[in-house]
């Protein structure tokens, strides 16, 4: 067991966990933040995207032990005083989901990519989402929606 | 009020999953629940001579472990085939037993032989490590093209053949065979898929005691018909005891309509030991026990004229079952197949053969297209092998062989209702620039790289649903749709329906409809489903029947909520019914500006009197409330038909397939919301396209599934595809008052033939098995430059 303090959405957060508890396993089961979903348990699906002192990462395969004193942002901490971020706007008028498994994943490393690339070109997009598996939108909606946010960005 | 029904409206559901709010299984916690792991059989046939749980059982946290054995003293039943084929000789097909949990023997790596319960996952975890399975393991049939020389599998089912079915008349195909001028083969092979919905399988269940109730919440596609299997068949509880709540789903694509193991076991376990229950799978358990799709071989004949009219069409087909017969495995490749087979054209004569097999593998079932898919790639790849043997253009080709006057008799089964396939592949081939192609092969080939060109015109039978028709078929039940409308009294409206939504958007578009029926605002529509508690009874969601068929059980239950305002109306306004009209949401006396709106009328049923303009507007033998019902039975499926274009260029070097331009053209009918049907196409093509380029479960000869993880099967991913160029063509469905057609499966159906034959068309016809991958396509480059070489 360890003790670790963090920041998550902008809360501070002080737990106790096993040392192999994973960072989706601390967000989902201990402070209950099931937006950030399990897709595959191997880091190849990308459900599990959230934002760890700023940078995408795949939670589901980051020890929580090992993130002590960092800031993490899931998809719940997005939004700020109700209003949707731009990529979520986006998301929602080029009709980038539909079940909305992998949705909180993709916007996240979506989000990223911005951070990195202001306006990246559709190739640009495909390459940095190719770690996010998405079966039901063919991707070609949520390549449309990444545009769509940068250019309000 | 703007008609909504054709706009693009933002999806309501949206906000709730951008903002991490869905709800899903997995997010379900209930206190005091256990966790199940469940043991499952690591060989794919073998008899499980023993069960030892006793150092299991005292393992740390563990509360109870079940076998097979407590299944049989409970009398649970297990999984059942919800269609009835017989084979071309009269007899009945051949079904094997499959309990929730195997008591003496397993039939795939994957199947359930017991179950841990523990306090923790990761107690449960460890326990099922210590439970001891003593297996005699059989030489296990993998085999499709072995299995029926192969020993059987299950206890007097000779040859592992379910099924011999004959769909046609093989008299008149010979007949058409003799006068043909030439007799184009096919030998195909129709890859087997993993559905691979991004949520994997999950259900938490809550036994209350005091009740006695039990609620399964799962990830299902038609709770209701869980729960009626559940307990009609498996006798867990009778259904005022037993209550399925689908909630939010991350995907089905058919892998989720089935009943399985887990969620009888679960909810029998959670009553037997008086506590919660949450089982989530595992990726690679998902991988192997979610039911798979396709996996098929066929052998195809085309009779032609030289001028290139069709005169016949024949296909023999083994079909893989899997280890056993679920929900719609076995209607799959048969009644979803055999019509289809003959494509969008007019085909004089025709029949289909399928022999459907047991094997070692995980059970195959329904998956996006189901039976159509596998059809259409049939039909399509044989007419474009007929036009390169004939040296017709394929589009040529297919122009001469479609019907033109609609109702359209199709060969085998259907009555078309309407279509326009002419129109469709006109501007597909526009959109296309289907005669630029020439010169943009050239343009590759001066860079070293091959382009090929592909077309595929098809129909599709969907919004599965007639009653008398699926009944005659075999299906065990009547596939109709239900839907209910409540108007509360302060003027807001539910709709009920008996369809589930795991990605359709049903909240926004059975809203959409229910606005423009009864002009309140959408805002003040609530969509329910998935909860066998709320609404009611009702088929669920698959064959793209949500709208075909629940959606007009929603517009159904509209016009009666308008009949009954209309009486009450006319009284609050003191005239008669008949001089009453409903527009936009109000009740307007004929040539008055009286009039009151649907929320005053609806105010008004609940409460008569309470305003004083009318002390008691109710009609005589009027009940209060304004609430009705309707189970909608269509008379046919819809027929939603299109032309798709792809072209691909090759990368002979690395046998690298990009696919360049793809095309797709497709008539709905009406369109109630263009955005969603956009998207529900992006995303059927980059199915389809996954198939022909990418996926495939492959098993090895002692039945382990060696594609069992994202490492190992390959999913479409964003930097294999491209955007998707998409063209509608509309005639209007006869068959419901929207006119509306099912447009979920039409993406998959078409992309496979599609690429595929852009693939084969980049290889000068060289034919290539399912999927194109880089490595096979490498080697037919390679075959290709050694036979020009020497033909040089």
């Amino acid at each position: 067991m360890k003790k670790i303090a963090l920041e998550v959405n902008g809360k501070k957060v002080t737990k106790e966990i096993s040392d192999h508890t994973t960072l989706s396993g601390l967000l989902r089961d201990i402070l209950n933040l099931t937006g950030t979903h399990i897709g595959c348990d191997t880091s190849q699906c990308g459900a599990c995207v959230v934002h760890v002192d700023g940078k995408s990462i795949k939670s589901c395969t980051a020890l929580a032990a090992d993130l002590d004193g960092s800031k993490v942002t899931t998809i719940e901490g997005l939004a700020s005083n109700g209003k949707l971020h731009p990529m979520q706007e986006a998301f929602k008028k080029m009709h980038g989901l539909q079940c909305g498994f992998c949705t909180p994943g993709m916007v996240m490393s979506a989000v990223d990519l911005l951070k990195n690339k202001k306006n990246p070109t559709d190739q640009e997009i495909r390459d940095w989402l190719e770690g996010n598996i998405c079966r039901c939108t063919g991707y070609h909606n949520i390549v449309a929606a990444v545009k769509e946010a940068a250019s309000k960005m | 009020m703007a008609s909504l029904v054709g706009s693009r409206v933002e999806r309501k559901e949206d906000k709730r999953f951008l903002t991490g709010k869905g709800r899903y299984t997995s997010d379900i916690n209930i206190a005091n629940q256990t966790y199940a792991i469940f043991i499952r059989s690591p060989h794919a046939r073998a008899k499980i001579k023993k069960i030892d749980t006793s150092k299991a059982l005292k393992s740390s946290g563990v509360v109870d472990i079940l076998t097979g054995e407590h299944i049989a003293q409970d009398k649970i039943g297990g999984l059942i085939a919800g269609w009835a084929i017989r084979s071309e000789d009269g007899s009945e097909m051949k079904c094997p037993a499959n309990p929730p949990l195997a008591k003496d023997s397993v039939n795939f790596v994957g199947d359930p032989v017991a179950v841990v319960f523990a306090e923790t996952l990761d107690e449960a975890r460890a326990a099922a490590e210590l439970v001891k399975v003593d297996y005699k393991v059989l030489k296990a049939v993998s085999n499709l093209g072995e299995a029926m020389n192969s020993e059987a599998i299950h206890d007097g089912i000779d040859k592992n053949l379910c099924y011999d079915w004959l769909l046609g008349d093989r008299q008149k195909v010979k007949e058409a065979f003799d006068k043909a001028d030439k007799i184009i083969k096919l030998d195909i092979n129709n890859n087997r898929l993993i559905p691979n919905a991004m949520e994997p399988r999950a259900c938490v269940i809550d036994y209350n005691t005091a009740s006695e109730e039990i609620t399964c919440y799962t990830t299902s596609q038609n709770p209701h018909l869980s729960r009626l299997i559940m307990s009609a068949f498996g006798g867990v509880a009778p259904e005022n005891k037993l209550r399925v709540v689908a909630p939010d789903v991350g995907g089905g694509f058919g892998s989720k309509i089935n009943l399985y193991n887990e969620e009888i076991v679960c909810s029998w376990a959670s009553k037997k030991i008086e506590r919660p229950i949450k089982w989530v799978a595992e990726r690679t358990e998902s991988f192997l026990t979610d039911t798979h799709g396709r996996d098929h071989i066929t052998h195809a004949e085309l009779a032609v004229t030289n001028d290139g009219k069709f005169l016949g069409f024949k296909n023999e087909t083994i079909a893989n079952l899997g280890a056993y017969a679920r929900v719609f495995g076995t209607v799959t490749p048969t009644y979803l197949f055999g019509p289809c087979a003959t494509g969008v054209y007019i085909m004089p004569a025709a029949y289909s053969n399928v022999k459907a097999v047991y094997t070692n593998t995980a059970p195959v079932d329904a998956y996006r297209g189901a039976g159509r898919p596998e059809a259409t790639y049939t039909i399509e790849r044989i007419v474009d092998k007929a036009a390169m043997e004939l040296g017709i253009d394929p589009i040529e080709i297919r122009m001469k062989n479609f019907p033109t006057e609609f109702p359209f008799k199709q060969t085998l089964v259907h009555q078309i209702d309407s279509g326009d396939y002419v129109a469709g592949l006109n501007k597909a081939k526009e959109m296309a620039d289907y005669d630029g192609f020439a010169a943009r092969k050239k343009e590759s080939e001066s860079k070293g790289k091959l382009r090929g060109i592909g077309v595929t015109s098809y129909f599709e039978a969907c919004g599965i649903a007639p009653s008398p028709v699926v009944m005659m078929l075999g299906c065990g039940v009547g596939l109709w749709e239900s839907a209910e409308v409540r108007f509360n009294p302060t003027g807001q409206v539910t709709v009920y329906t008996g369809s589930h939504s795991h990605g359709q958007s049903h909240q926004t578009t059975f809203a959409q409809i229910a606005a423009d029926e009864l002009g309140v605002p959408i805002e003040n529509i609530d969509v329910v489903h998935g909860d066998t508690d709320k609404g009611t009874f009702g088929m669920g969601t698959y064959g793209s029947r949500s709208l075909t068929v629940g959606g007009i059980a929603i517009v159904n239950a509209c016009k009666k909520i308008v009949n009954k305002g209309k009486k009450i109306a006319a009284k609050m306004l003191e005239a008669s019914p008949d001089e009453v009209d409903f527009k936009n949401g109000e009740f307007v006396v004929a040539k008055s500006n009286k009039k009151k709106t649907i929320g005053e009328v609806a105010f008004a049923s609940y409460l008569p009197g309470v305003r004083d303009e009318v002390k008691s507007p109710l009609p005589e033998g009027e009940e209060p409330g304004l609430i009705e019902s309707s189970f909608f039975d269509p008379a046919n499926f819809s027929f939603p038909a299109g032309s798709h274009i792809c072209e691909v260029e090759i990368d002979p070097e690395t046998g690298h397939v990009k696919l360049d331009k793809y095309t797709a053209v497709d008539d709905f009918g009406t369109i109630v919301n263009p955005l969603i049907v956009e998207g529900q196409v992006h995303g059927g093509l980059a199915q389809g396209i996954g198939q022909a380029l990418y996926e495939n479960a492959q098993y090895d000869d002692s039945g382990q599934l060696i594609t069992a993880s994202y490492m190992d099967y390959t999913m479409p991913r964003a930097d294999d595809l491209p955007d998707f160029n998409l063209g509608f063509t509309c005639t209007k469905a006869t068959t419901n008052p929207l006119g509306v057609k099912g447009c979920g499966e039409a993406g998959t159906i078409a992309a496979t033939p599609t690429v595929m034959n852009a693939v084969i068309n980049a290889l000068d016809g060289k034919e290539i098995s399912l999927p194109a991958t880089a490595e096979k396509v490498w080697k037919a480059c390679k075959e290709m430059k050694k036979s020009n070489a020497k033909a040089a």
